[in-house]
């Protein structure tokens, strides 16, 4: 118990010392959190563009498109806050932090993320749940005490996908150092994908992203359930409450992926 | 006594991939530790030496749990280091000489701090300790500064203190007085010494610079492609090198045969015979004196200590013969 309490106090002080850093010239931290909520703000206004010269994408009409759109928006940006600096991983390994945290009686990976949180992303996350809010109200949504729970769930199990993601493709770093390509059209990649319905896309991409990886229960399914219809690609209605149990066989996925790979780690020089 | 460390037959392999032709890339074996075996006990200081790319730092890696090793037996502090990495961090203290334990965008105060909360040490315990290192270390000057506008000296300084706040029982230190200057070469050994002499903290040192062995270990380890090839004393690495301690007699004239002594051969003549250096093998000083007295009037006697930088450079080149 102690033991639990004393650990949490630990990454708490490297929480703070984080947010002193990085809070410590005040103007500028304020034009970055405003300037981060450009990417996202783009992504939202391109499926807006989309929507001005066709009414229906893949079946979907863009009030039913934004409520993928919002969910979207908001767990990636999250992940994105809390975890997207891990992809700087090869960095770490050629500064020597990663074997400075290893030096440590916490956690490696947990470590990492607090030493380097980009604050300033805080304002895209909470842009994100702006956009979720309004789409579901804009979406005439009927309202029952299960689709609530799942409004509230599918987001977070969107976070803790992405995140995953996130992690999952950082460590292929550890066997293989110019991965960032690959990385990031898994992780940005993704993001695309579950912006739109997964109707629009096709063949084996659409088979890969949807089900192999399993983007398509990020968004897609749980806006299905949400608006209450069918899936054009008939599975059934229990997909749509997919969405956690995917996170966690990702989040598993991504923590045994990254246990391997500090296993494999081999530090630099000296 | 009890075994702080315990390696038996450690061993790391990588494979790297090297450039073969225009496309082609070749993976090749490179055998960073081959079969290390190394016991330490409490309170021992121990210097773990080799040329560049011997091994050194791969195995302080493997002790302390950030590398696992490909092979071997290892158990620091009775645990293994890899698999029990967090509760082994609690029970141990690094020191890389290029690398940083300290949050470089903040004072250096407040990083003694944070590592209070990181290895959960009670307030108390660390201000005790930190009041220590600020007295044997001279740290008031600097602690509200910024670690990255510190200078090497003083970051090194900071970087030991660092270690060293949470009661370690062993304390590994990778070149920690690569690229300092005197003054702060003088202060960490001093600093070193002062903690091996209190005989709790066992201190496992790797460094380029071999007085910081004669100056604080007894004991030494040399390595080379990645096997001990000396673990003993430093006398018996001079014993084993043939390098003596040598006598040197200046007389006030010349003598026209320098005399023979028993277990004293006669290395050389100086200064047209009115200096003779014996070379000590298994006479002592007095024996040396007493066989010159009687032929010459001594004018001086001096004793040269023998030089352990010539010993390592040649026991570097020396080929190993592995079977």
């Amino acid at each position: 118990m102690a033991e639990a309490g004393g650990t949490l106090a630990a990454y708490r002080a490297l929480l703070r010392a984080q947010a002193r850093a990085q809070t410590a010239y005040r103007t500028s931290f304020v034009i970055d959190l405003l300037g981060n909520v450009g990417a996202t703000v783009f992504d939202v206004v391109t499926v807006l563009v989309l929507y001005g010269v066709t009414r229906e994408l893949g079946g979907f009409t863009l009030r039913e498109t934004l409520v993928m759109v919002g969910l979207t928006a908001f767990a990636f940006a999250t992940a994105d806050l809390l975890v997207g600096n891990i992809e700087r991983l090869p960095r770490y390994v050629r500064t020597g932090l990663l074997d400075a945290v290893l030096l440590r009686p916490l956690g490696a990976l947990p470590q990492l993320l607090l030493m380097d949180l980009p604050l300033r992303k805080v304002s895209r996350g909470l842009f994100g749940l702006a956009v979720w809010v309004t789409a579901l109200a804009g979406a005439g949504i009927e309202w029952t005490p299960s689709r609530v729970v799942l409004a509230v769930v599918a987001p977070l199990a969107g976070v803790l996908f992405f995140g995953s993601v996130f992690v999952a493709t950082a460590t292929v770093s550890f066997f293989w150092v110019e991965s960032a390509e690959l990385a990031n059209s898994v992780t940005y990649g993704g993001r695309d994908f579950t912006s739109y319905p997964v109707t629009v896309f096709a063949g084996w991409f659409r088979a890969a992203f949807a089900y192999g990886l399993g983007f398509a229960f990020v968004s897609y399914q749980p806006a299905l359930a949400l608006l209450g219809r069918a899936d054009p690609l008939g599975l059934p209605a229990w997909a749509g409450w997919a969405a956690p149990g995917v996170a966690l066989v990702a989040l598993a996925g991504a923590g045994a992926a990254w246990r391997v790979g500090v296993r494999h780690y081999r530090s630099t020089g000296s | 006594m009890s075994l702080v460390i315990e390696a038996q037959g450690l061993r790391k392999e990588f494979t790297v991939r090297v450039k073969a032709g225009r496309l082609r890339r070749e993976r090749r074996r490179v055998i960073a530790v081959d079969g290390i075996d190394l016991r330490v006990e409490r309170g021992e200081l121990l210097g773990y030496i080799g040329p560049n790319g011997a091994g050194k730092s791969t195995t302080l890696k493997m002790l302390t749990g950030v590398l696992t090793p490909s092979a071997g037996q290892v158990r620091v502090c009775g645990l293994r280091p890899v698999p029990q990495r967090t509760r082994l961090a609690l029970g141990i203290g690094v020191v890389f000489g290029q690398r940083s334990q300290l949050w470089w965008d903040l004072p250096l105060r407040d990083s003694f701090d944070l590592l209070r909360h990181v290895y959960r040490v009670p307030a108390a315990e660390h201000a005790a300790r930190l009041r220590r290192c600020r007295g044997l270390l001279d740290l008031d000057g600097f602690l509200d500064i910024p670690v990255r506008q510190l200078s090497l000296g003083q970051r090194m300084r900071g970087e030991l203190t660092a270690a060293l706040l949470h009661g370690p029982r062993v304390l590994f230190l990778d070149e920690p007085t690569i690229g300092l200057d005197v003054v702060s070469k003088q202060a960490v050994r001093g600093f070193l010494a002062e903690l091996g002499r209190a005989g709790d903290t066992t201190l496992v040192l790797t460094t380029h610079d071999l007085a910081d062995i004669e100056r604080l270990c007894r004991r030494l380890v040399v390595i080379d492609h990645g096997r001990v090839v000396h673990d003993g004393t430093i006398a018996e690495l001079h014993r084993r090198y043939g390098s003596r301690r040598l006598v040197v007699a200046e007389l006030d004239a010349a003598l026209v045969t320098p005399p023979a002594l028993p277990g004293a051969p006669l290395e050389r003549v100086e200064a047209d015979g009115r200096r003779l250096v014996y070379a000590l093998d298994s006479a002592g000083v007095a024996e040396v004196v007493a066989g010159l007295a009687g032929l010459a009037t001594l004018r001086d006697i001096s004793i040269l200590e023998p030089d352990i930088e010539d010993v390592v450079a040649r026991l570097y080149r020396t080929p190993i013969h592995s079977d």
